[in-house]
């Protein structure tokens, strides 16, 4: 035993040395270092890395003219591992080893959350592309906003009242029946908002289904839920599930409109369902590429000239939530975190690829709404919705 | 018997010296945050791995379901100090019996099981743990169990790290351990001896289990959540190889694969895209070289680097 | 009426889903039959044999066959040189040392891959277009035919090679006593490597086949299925070609029925409980044979 806490000793000493050594890196002064806590590996591997490429593509384009307040900027990726824990290690890394001052948190809210703490305590900010649970920002115990918190995506209940309104005053919808990726909170926390919404002016829930991210096979659920016929379906996830259940609930015979939401927006949905079985199906974005607006141009311009890639909703919210952060260094003109928080928390009308976007008293985007509808593979521009 | 304790004040004497130089590091700020982190995460993957390693490695029971019942000590101790305001030690001494008698519910039917049988049906019990807690919206579902407060500290860890590996090293040294380890020598001469396999297998499945729960209520008392995505069957593989690396059979064996792992993973953070592919590499070689672990089925001792001592008795624990 | 409607539309449903499980544990239990290891890269082969076909019909223009001969080709080739580097020199070893050698494999090929072809999913061009064929309003589409018809096939002609077959003997030799088959002159490492091979290819036939079905792949493709395969394989009695077969089956059923009519939540719980359960009244699978142990 002794010896063996001995060598343990040895070890620990090992890492404590190693720590002294990492722990005293200075930043140096002429580049301003972001930081991004992203899922790299793991099951959100995917989204990621489209979110990784979104943020180092503002970083780029920003480098390119020039950087800000005369410094160049760099970006470090730390990974999460699609994990929790994983996410808050990786902030406490960037924030303490990297000494980042700022983050581009990650992309699912529990992950945001862990981290969350960390942010508070060392007095970084964290901004989320894609997390959308209200308790990202508010801190549920206390019911206070968390000043170090911010996100650039719309919140569950805004996404989900609309596509719950679309369903029950456009689409004339009675009953509609709910099929959730049971492993993501943003799906959860859309499908409970729908359901509120929708049985509120009138319409029933007939079925409540789940599935998980990596399911390929979802026809036996489809079946279940043919059978109750319900007049919409909805399916808040991410394309790549999404695309596999519109293709095989097509092909069970199952005609209603589906819906969803910004999860959708991808060029592989339509690749992956078909552009057949995508008729008549809707979903709730930030923007659609039919407004023609210069930035959606720009970025899309931009994106497949740098990874020969369709951007998707992740790639361009990381991108709005980095330039949000360079835009509050510029104000600030000052490197200082908690000036780059005071000054994020005051964005107005900044004109991001997802659209206008000024933050509210809880640090959440508000913006627009667009749904857009499926037509042979295009996304078209149905109705805009605001806030 | 005197010896042992001699010894044993010895080691505690031992541990209560890195202990000090550890925390006045940390308290001199020598050590930052993210190695502080690393450090509890540390301290938690040896509980771990040396309560798997009472599992696989003496008794020779393969499972693979131990982020199962981590899962369970996370989540329960997270009720109790969340939702029934209870203390902490309460909740870590409520999450390692939950999961103690989950393993001896599990362990008594399943345990009959042999080889790789047992290892796919202790996956799949880890994994039905999983989603059934994925279903419980009490706990947070899939979205995961908030708002825990952080009670877990470089102190509770290291106490309860230090406890584990006393526990379970007397635990083999004892009467109790030497059945466990004829099982895994060979079962049916154990039995033929008059050893009641099924009673110490069961046993030994249950301390296992009940560690296993200490390491959840840390681990989620320090991350501030509990997710069902941090049980899933990979980290029971990492807990696995922890153990296999380090040597089956060998406590300090686990100590040290669950430190060399878990550095080895925190080094890595700074190369995303590359962690991953370098770390199963890592792994392919270290098999490679050493495929009986480090430390094989032996125990470090300083004989290993000098011959003064004359411990005795040391070695085939 | 509605309910039988129902009922039998959901085990076409979960025929369909078992004929892909079973396709991928075809190879998983040939190859644990002879070296008695949880290959867990297997499922990552079956990732790879679909990204092969994915880049030979669409960089390369193939058509579907000589796509999926390429795939099947790789595929073995790569289960060669795995077996070669990784396990082989483990042979002498714990058999534990090679499980976390198979873990390591099994990471590298996903995280690789990842690195290789991008974290996103790609989908088949239409290589052979579906049909939806409605019966009296149960629905079954000709890719489901086919997949089922190729795991059959493919059942059928390995008890052929391994019954049949000189090296099918030499195979079942190896399996049954490793040293007493090279006392009888056997090359041990030919044959393993053989088996890896034909195991590998029939991974990477599965994944071209469910690339085709679904639509979607993606480097981390292979991790749930190859469980579930795995799962199966255990169901029906490891070792066994038919046993592949039937538990592939059972555990598409199983996961159809609790999905139709329990709640889709469950399925997984479901899956691993009745497998559980199978095991703990048959400890060697449904068509294991029951091996007293000898002293």
């Amino acid at each position: 035993m002794l010896r063996k806490i001995l060598s343990q000793a040895l070890v620990i000493m090992l890492i404590a040395a190693l720590a002294a050594g990492c722990g005293g890196g200075q930043p140096k002064a002429d580049v301003i270092k972001l930081g991004a806590n992203l899922e790299m590996t793991g099951g959100n591997a995917t989204f990621g890395a489209s979110a990784a490429n979104g943020a180092k593509l503002a970083i780029k384009e920003v480098n390119a003219k020039g950087g800000v307040l005369g410094k160049q900027l760099t970006l470090t990726v730390a990974d999460n591992k699609s994990e929790a824990a994983e996410a808050a290690n990786a902030m406490q890394k960037l924030i303490t080893q990297d000494k980042v001052v700022a983050v581009i948190a990650p992309i699912a809210s529990s992950s945001v959350i862990a981290g969350a703490q960390v942010n508070q305590d060392n007095k970084v900010l964290a901004i989320s592309p894609t997390a959308s649970n209200p308790k990202v920002t508010v801190d549920p115990a206390t019911g206070k906003v968390r000043d170090f918190l911010f996100r650039a995506a719309f919140i569950d209940p805004f996404q989900g009242s609309v596509m719950a309104n679309f369903a029950a005053k456009t689409l004339k919808a009675k009953t509609a029946a709910l099929y959730i990726d049971n492993s993501s909170d943003y799906a959860k926390g859309l499908g409970q908002f729908f359901k509120e919404t929708f049985v509120k002016s009138g319409g029933k829930i007939v079925a409540e289904e789940a599935y998980l991210q990596k399911d390929t096979d979802f026809k036996a659920t489809l079946t279940k839920i043919k059978a109750q016929n319900p007049d919409v379906l909805f399916v808040p996830g991410y394309y790549q599930e999404v695309g596999m259940i519109v293709k095989q609930a097509r092909e069970l015979g199952l005609n209603m409109p589906i819906m969803g939401g910004d999860g959708w927006d991808s060029a592989k949905l339509p690749e992956i369902a078909g552009t057949q079985a995508l008729n008549n199906t809707f979903f709730s974005n930030h923007y659609s590429p039919d407004d023609n607006s210069p930035a959606v141009k720009a970025f899309v311009e931009a994106y497949k000239k740098e990874y020969n890639q369709i951007p998707d909703a992740f790639a361009a919210l990381a991108y709005d939530a980095t330039m949000m952060v360079i835009e509050a260094i510029k104000r600030a003109n000052s490197a200082d975190p908690v000036k780059i928080k005071d000054e994020l928390a005051k964005t107005k009308d900044f004109q991001a690829v997802s659209g206008l976007i000024t933050l509210n008293a809880t640090h959440d985007p508000v913006k627009s709404a667009v749904i857009i509808e499926m037509k042979d593979g295009k996304q078209t521009f149905r109705e805009k919705v605001n806030p | 018997m005197r010896d042992l304790t001699k010894r044993d004040l010895l080691s505690l004497a031992a541990c209560l010296v890195i202990y000090a130089a550890v925390q006045g590091l940390i308290t001199l700020d020598v050590i930052g945050p993210f190695w502080q982190l690393n450090i509890v995460l540390i301290c938690i993957n040896i509980i771990l791995a040396v309560s798997l390693n009472l599992i696989n490695g003496f008794t020779g029971q393969f499972s693979i379901g131990h982020a199962g019942f981590m899962a369970v000590g996370a989540y329960l101790s997270a009720v109790m100090t969340v939702k029934l305001q209870l203390p902490f030690p309460v909740a870590i001494a409520a999450g390692a019996v939950a999961a103690g008698v989950l393993g001896f519910i599990i362990g008594l039917p399943t345990l009959r099981l042999k080889g790789d049988y047992l290892a796919i049906a202790t996956l799949g019990l880890g994994e039905i743990i999983r989603i059934t807690i994925l279903n419980i919206p009490y706990v947070g579902g899939a979205s995961g169990f908030m708002g825990i407060p952080r009670y877990t500290n470089f102190t509770w860890v290291f106490l309860l790290m230090v406890f584990t590996v006393f526990v379970i090293k007397n635990f083999i040294n004892s009467s109790h351990g030497r059945a466990c380890i004829s099982v895994r020598e060979n079962e049916i001469a154990a039995e033929a001896m008059g050893v009641d396999t099924t009673k110490y297998k069961v046993l030994a499945f249950t301390l296992g289990a009940a560690f296993a729960g200490v390491a959840g209520a840390l681990f989620s008392h320090y991350f501030y959540i509990a997710h069902p995505a941090s049980f899933t069957f990979m980290r029971s593989f990492d807990i696995l190889t922890m153990v296999v690396l380090g040597g089956l059979g060998s406590i300090s064996g686990s100590i040290t694969g669950a430190i060399l792992l878990t550095f080895i993973s925190a080094a890595l953070a700074s190369y995303p895209e590359w962690r991953m592919v370098i770390y199963s590499i890592a792994l392919i070689v270290l098999m490679l070289y050493r495929p009986q672990g480090l430390f094989g089925n032996k125990e470090l001792s300083l004989k290993m680097f000098s011959r003064v001592t004359g411990g005795g008795q040391r070695g085939a624990a | 009426m509605e309910f039988t409607h129902q009922l039998i539309q959901q085990l076409i449903n979960g025929v369909s889903l078992g004929s892909i499980y079973a396709l991928i544990a075809l190879g998983y239990t040939m190859v644990y039959g002879i070296i008695r290891l949880i290959n867990f890269a297997h499922g990552d082969i079956y990732m790879l044999g679909a990204y092969v076909g994915f880049f030979a019909t669409t960089t390369f223009k193939m058509p579907f066959l000589p796509a999926l001969i390429m795939a099947m080709a790789v595929a073995a080739v790569v289960g060669i040189v795995i077996e070669r580097a990784a396990y082989r020199p483990l042979r002498q070893a714990p058999k534990i040392a090679v499980l976390i050698t198979a873990i390591g494999v099994s990471l590298l090929l996903e995280y690789g891959g990842m690195i290789l072809v991008t974290p996103q999913p790609r989908t088949f061009p239409a290589v052979f277009p579906a049909h939806t064929y409605n019966i009296g309003g149960i629905i079954v589409n000709n890719q489901q035919i086919v997949i089922l018809a190729v795991s059959i096939a493919l059942m059928v002609l390995l008890t052929y090679i391994v019954h049949r077959t000189k090296t099918g003997k030499a195979m079942r030799a190896v399996s049954f006593d490793t040293d007493a088959a090279r006392l009888m002159g056997i090359d041990v490492d030919r044959i393993i490597s053989i088996t890896f091979a034909i195991g590998s290819g029939l991974a990477a036939a599965a994944g071209v086949l469910v690339g085709i079905y679904y639509n979607s792949i993606d480097p981390l493709m292979g991790i749930m299925p190859g469980l579930k395969a795995f799962v199966a394989a255990v169901l029906g009695g490891i070792g066994i070609i038919p046993g592949a077969m039937l538990g592939g089956i059972i555990l598409g059923v199983i996961e159809a029925l609790v999905s139709g009519f329990i709640s889709s939540t469950f399925r997984d719980a479901a899956a691993f409980a009745i497998l559980i359960v199978i095991l703990l009244f048959r400890p060697s699978g449904l068509l294991g044979k029951n091996v007293r142990e000898k002293v």
